[in-house]
């Protein structure tokens, strides 16, 4: 399952860099992009798991970067 | 972005009435004052940066920008450089103002590039319009489509007669005419007339979120140029801190008469030049804007790093029919021996008429007048041979070299590019009528603009005659030629192209994307050709040219070839830069000021850099 978001004030490069490899990193994660120019994040993950990686990724994006709001696209 | 600049400039003025303070006022509480407008300077300036910093390290990330500016700065404070501390953090806020406005510009143009996306469909509910996002259409509803709506969905137009521009898709500037029972592709321009559209897929499904998906998603394909740069970030901050705190530390303890203020100035210099955003930002923005003029010209590129290859190309093999070709037959040549050409035409246009061989419909499209049923007589067919009819009362045969042999009649025997189709009336030889597939118009073109680039070899591979195959890249100057090759054969000719490459040089494969999947996926770079609608195409290559202009690789290559220059260009001139930095300060030579002022003049200078790539899609 794929799913698509978008991160409302994504202001620093090397932060999406870092969060696209923290992300990567969750378990049950297939791929996972932050693009820094579009602002939009894809997760893709295992369908079971998907609710919970969605949590645990807004936790990491709010740490390296907590003025970011992820909204659904 | 407002109070940002509101922010700095107040600040600025503080710093200057600092400075005055401190140079003009001799007295020590003028010394004080002067401490005290410098630190209102730089808490308005630096505040956020220094609250961010803590906050992140709470958050476990202790290497970030903010932690090390704050450091920096403080550190300049602490040693009683008070100046260079406020100046660092002014012209870091300055940095970081212009930078985002940089990269909200790019943000922008790139949005524009691809602002493709419907908005709405006015849908036929009973006998009302109703105005429904695209997603929100079914399969099988009736949508209507006014003058300068774009077109939400992939549709057939059931009623109505109209222009559309479909730019957006192809790069094609010509519209194209639409008419009852044609289909109608999602992210076109409706122009003039009021089309009635039945949705034949959903939003998903449909070209222009195909597109969009495709193109906003290129960027997790990276290329080894953006793979690098994202390790280099990693391991570039922690060294550059860790050297920092050793130049702080060691030279004051081993030199006699090194000072700690002097050392810990130096180290304070590095800690500026520690972050790695010039690079961090520019690389993928070249190649993103590199990916979004390309499909701003029609055509898409699925990953950076399928630009990067092609910027390595050496070897471009060619599909013929479809690709170079146009893939319908034509008559080219007639050539008749005692008839006229026409009546030669006309003959064999009647012997044909019932049959429905492409070669007997082009002779059809040929002829243009209408037939006359009542002039044709018997018509009898054989399969492999051709036809014999009765027409006006004459016995003619059309067929090819078999039927003429088996009819026992000599006839023309020359070597000719194409299929020849040869005429008998009444057992004598009339003639023959060549028809030949058509080569694109740019076809040529392509060719020689190919050559002048550093493509070595061109390559044609097809499952026509050799005789067909000879001809055509003879006249488009192709240097090798592989002909009568089925699906299978192409793809084992393909690999052996691939072990004649060198090993650096990249084979690019351009084919229709039809019945060349295995063909496409197996070559460096696979582009699909006039892809507009085929969905197999689209999943199958590397790269999509919307229309069916093979001239379009030279623009997709010209694109690929800036855009890694680009990228280049910005990593040796922001490593260079930093690198020279680092070595100044460390023996004492830059300046905090300086420091600062490279640092944030590279990330500018990158990003603006990077904005060429957008440009570079005129092909010259």
């Amino acid at each position: 399952m794929k799913k698509t978001f978008r991160l409302e004030g994504l202001g620093c490069a090397n932060c999406a860099a870092k969060m696209e490899k923290a992300i990567n990193e969750l378990d049950g994660v297939k791929n996972a992009t932050v693009n820094f120019l579009t602002t939009k994040m894809v997760i893709e993950a295992e369908d079971e798991k998907m609710a919970s990686i969605i949590e645990q990724a807004e936790k990491i994006i709010k740490k390296i970067e907590p003025d970011v709001v992820v909204k659904k696209a | 972005m407002k109070k940002q600049l509101g922010k700095i400039i107040v600040s600025t003025l503080l710093f200057l009435l600092a400075l005055l303070t401190e140079s003009f006022l001799a007295s020590p509480f003028s010394f004080w004052l002067a401490i005290l407008l410098f630190l209102a300077s730089y808490l308005l300036t630096g505040g956020e940066v220094i609250l961010r910093a803590v906050r992140n390290i709470r958050g476990g990330n202790v290497f970030d920008e903010n932690f090390l500016m704050s450091i920096a700065t403080i550190g300049a404070f602490v040693i009683g450089e008070y100046p260079e501390g406020v100046a660092v953090m002014l012209f870091y806020q300055v940095g970081e103002l212009f930078q985002s406005y940089a990269v909200n510009k790019s943000r922008k143009s790139i949005a524009q590039l691809m602002d493709i996306r419907p908005e709405y469909a006015n849908v036929k509910r009973g006998e009302e319009l109703v105005r429904l996002e695209p997603d929100e259409v079914a399969v099988g509803e009736i949508v209507v489509i006014k003058p300068g709506e774009r077109v939400p969905l992939d549709g057939k137009v059931l009623a109505g007669y109209s222009m559309v521009d479909t730019t957006a898709l192809t790069g094609e500037s010509v519209p194209r005419e639409v008419g009852v029972g044609d289909e109608i592709l999602s992210g076109c321009i409706n122009m003039n007339g009021v089309l009635t559209v039945e949705v034949i897929k959903s939003y998903e499904d449909s070209t222009v979120a195909k597109i969009l998906d495709l193109v906003e998603n290129a960027s997790s394909r990276k290329s080894r140029s953006e793979k690098f740069i994202t390790r280099f970030a990693q391991i570039y901050t922690p060294v550059v801190v860790i050297i920092a705190a050793l130049l702080a530390l060691i030279p004051p303890l081993v030199l006699p008469e090194a000072t700690f203020s002097d050392w810990v100035y130096r180290a304070l210099t590095f800690l500026v030049v520690s972050c790695p955003c010039a690079l961090v930002i520019s690389i993928p923005l070249s190649f993103f804007g590199g990916i979004g003029g390309a499909s701003a010209s029609g055509i898409l590129v699925k990953g950076s790093n399928y630009l990067e290859a092609l910027a390595k190309a050496e070897v471009v093999v060619f599909d013929k029919t479809g690709t170079l070709t146009k893939g319908v037959f034509k008559v080219q040549e007639i050539h008749s021996e005692n008839l006229s050409a026409e009546k030669l035409l006309e003959l064999a246009a009647y012997a044909e008429h019932y049959s429905n061989h492409p070669i007997s419909r082009s002779l059809l499209e040929a002829y243009k007048q209408d037939i006359d049923n009542e002039r044709i007589g018997k018509v009898e067919e054989i399969p492999g041979h051709g036809i014999v009819a009765w027409v006006d009362g004459q016995e003619i045969m059309v067929g090819n070299h078999r039927l003429m042999e088996k009819m026992a009649i000599p006839y023309y025997q020359g070597e000719l590019g194409g299929t020849v189709v040869h005429v008998a009336v009444n057992g004598g030889y009339a003639g023959y009528i060549l028809i030949a597939d058509e080569v694109k118009p740019d076809a040529l073109k392509t060719i020689e603009k190919l050559k002048l680039t550093n493509i070595q070899k061109t390559v044609m591979l097809t499952g026509d005659t050799h005789e067909v195959g000879r001809k055509v890249a003879q006249d488009l100057g192709i240097d090798q030629v592989y002909a009568q090759l089925l699906p299978g054969d192409k793809v084992e000719k393909l690999e052996e192209l691939l072990t004649q490459k060198s090993a650096n040089g990249r084979l690019v494969y351009v084919g229709d994307g039809i019945n060349d999947a295995p063909v496409l996926a197996r070559a460096d770079i696979g582009i699909a050709m006039g892809a507009l609608g085929s969905d197999a195409a689209i999943e199958a290559a590397d790269i999509v040219i919307m229309n069916d202009e093979p001239s379009k690789v030279v623009t997709v290559m010209k694109i690929a070839r800036k855009t890694l220059g680009i990228a280049q260009q910005n990593a040796v001139f922001a490593i260079g830069i930093k690198v020279a930095v680092l070595i100044l300060s460390a023996i004492g030579l830059a300046t905090m000021w300086e420091a600062v002022f490279a640092d944030v003049g590279v990330t500018v200078l990158a990003i603006l850099n990077s904005f060429r790539t957008l440009t570079a899609t005129n092909p010259g």
